[in-house]
Parts: C-alpha cells; structure tokens; sequence
C-alpha cells in the first residue's frame, strides 16, 4: 500500500470515507451538494428553537399564526408527576398535513420538537417531552399551508427542566 | 458499540408503524451536577427515517424532548421485508445510524 500506484487509490478511499461520514454528520449544514437538496426543506430550525415565547417560536418557524381547531386532537396526561417524561401526542383529521409541531409554552425555550410529515407519513405522532411547569402543550398542525393549533394544560408536580 | 437506536418498524400491509427508541441524554445545558457545574447541552436535533431513499418522517428536537427520546409515527407504501434507514445526529455533531427491518 505504500507504492506510487496505489497511494492515489487509497487516498481516495480515505476521501470517499471521510465524505460519506461528512454526508451523516454534516449534511443538515448543506455542505455538500446531494443533501442540499433534501436540506431545503429539512434544515434544523436552529432560530426557532432559541425563541423563548411561544408566539415567537411559531412566528419564527411558520413566519405567521395558527388558529385553534377541533380538528387537532392533543392528547396529553391532565396530571403529570414527573415533568422530565410527559407523553405527547396529536392526530388530525385535517387532509395535506405537512408538518407536526409541539410548544411547551413556560419552558424556557418554547420548541420542543417539530415534524415534517411528507406525503403517504399518517398526520400522527406520538413523543415524550420535557416540561419545567404547569402550563400549556400546543400542538400546531401545517394543513395545506395554514396553521391549525390545539392546547391543553398539563399540571406538574416537579418540573423537569432542571435549575 | 451496540447501537443507540432501537426500532420496531410492523406492517399490516398498507401502513406500517414505526417506534424508535434512541439512548441519549439530551442534556438541556441548565441542569448542574453534583459539583453545581452546569452539564453543557447536549441532545439530538435531527432524526431521520428513509425508505427507499425517500425521507418518510423527519424529526427537529431540541433538548425539551425528553431523555432517552421515543417517538411513534406510521407511514404508508412499504413492505414486509424491506428496509427502514434510521439516523440521528446531535448538536456536538455525533451521529448513529442503523438499519432496521420492516416485520
């Protein structure tokens, strides 16, 4: 291997190799052309997860507001213990789902967790989230390009934010 | 290293259902240890999920999703048998990926 003729070719393996790492771990950046495409759409809202209110985190995820809908099912405990595991979920009757978002509205940054949902993925998503208080879980649900929300209150009886 | 993702991806011939497992602290980076020095944020913040190279669920999480992360979604159009591309990557750059069976 430590030949002229089969320096290149190794080295180019040790290239190909450290690209398709960059292509896992970097490919949310869009440094590389093939996952720029699909980073379009996909980039990690890294402003809307700083926003501390939860009015801000929507604004800066969707860019406008949501309006409450019975259409949106939020299904969350009316109790929750331990504020560190509180499950979540949400389903939707509502037709050309495109993206599932859920707001923790006192925790100190708002967004817990955004889905994309493309085309033939069922508008249902189930997760567990952290919550520091009793407060509001807001689930907004992107239907044909407008915003459908539902909130419910869950009590804490320890707040699972830490500090 | 075992893999940090743990999935179980079931079809009932039209839709299949997928849970994913993943071991992870998603540290918030305000929490303190025992010392009172605060352990730095640390959690994932991209999950995909490819079927045949096409993205059927992806997933943008910052550190309220809770410790040890699950999440449940179905998506239609696979078969028993085929493949199920799982791949998460955090905000220190870690990443793990696994390929899973669809049952």
């Amino acid at each position: 291997m430590t030949t002229d003729d089969s320096l290149p070719l190794s080295r180019r393996l040790v290239l190909k190799g450290a690209g398709a790492v960059a292509l896992i771990g970097l490919g949310n950046l869009a440094l590389l052309p093939i996952p720029a495409i699909a980073a379009a759409n996909d980039k990690y809202p890294e402003n809307a997860f700083k926003q501390k209110s939860d009015a801000d985190a929507i604004k800066a995820l969707y860019g406008r507001t949501a309006e409450a809908s019975d259409k949106v099912k939020l299904d969350v405990p009316e109790i929750a213990e331990n504020g560190s595991v509180v499950p979540v979920s949400v389903t939707t009757t509502l037709a050309g789902v495109t993206s599932i978002s859920f707001f923790v509205s006192e925790n100190p940054n708002a967004l817990a967790a955004s889905y994309v949902i493309p085309e033939g993925t069922l508008p249902h998503v189930a997760n567990r989230l952290k919550m520091a208080k009793t407060c509001n879980v807001i689930a907004i649900v992107e239907s044909e390009g407008k915003l459908f929300s539902a909130t419910k209150e869950v009590k804490v009886t320890v707040g699972g934010c830490g500090g | 290293m075992a893999s940090t993702i743990r999935v179980r991806a079931i079809s009932n011939g039209e839709v299949t259902e997928v849970q994913a497992l993943i071991q992870h602290p998603m540290d918030t980076g305000l929490v303190k240890d025992a010392k009172g020095d605060l352990i730095p944020a640390h959690f994932i913040q991209q999950l995909t999920f490819e079927h045949n190279g096409r993205t059927v669920f992806l997933a943008d999480w910052g550190p309220a999703v809770a410790r040890d992360p699950y999440v449940k979604f179905s998506f239609k159009g696979a078969a028993k048998g085929d493949d199920l591309k799982i791949a998460w990557v955090d905000n220190t750059g870690a990443t793990d990926t696994m390929m899973a069976k669809i049952q």
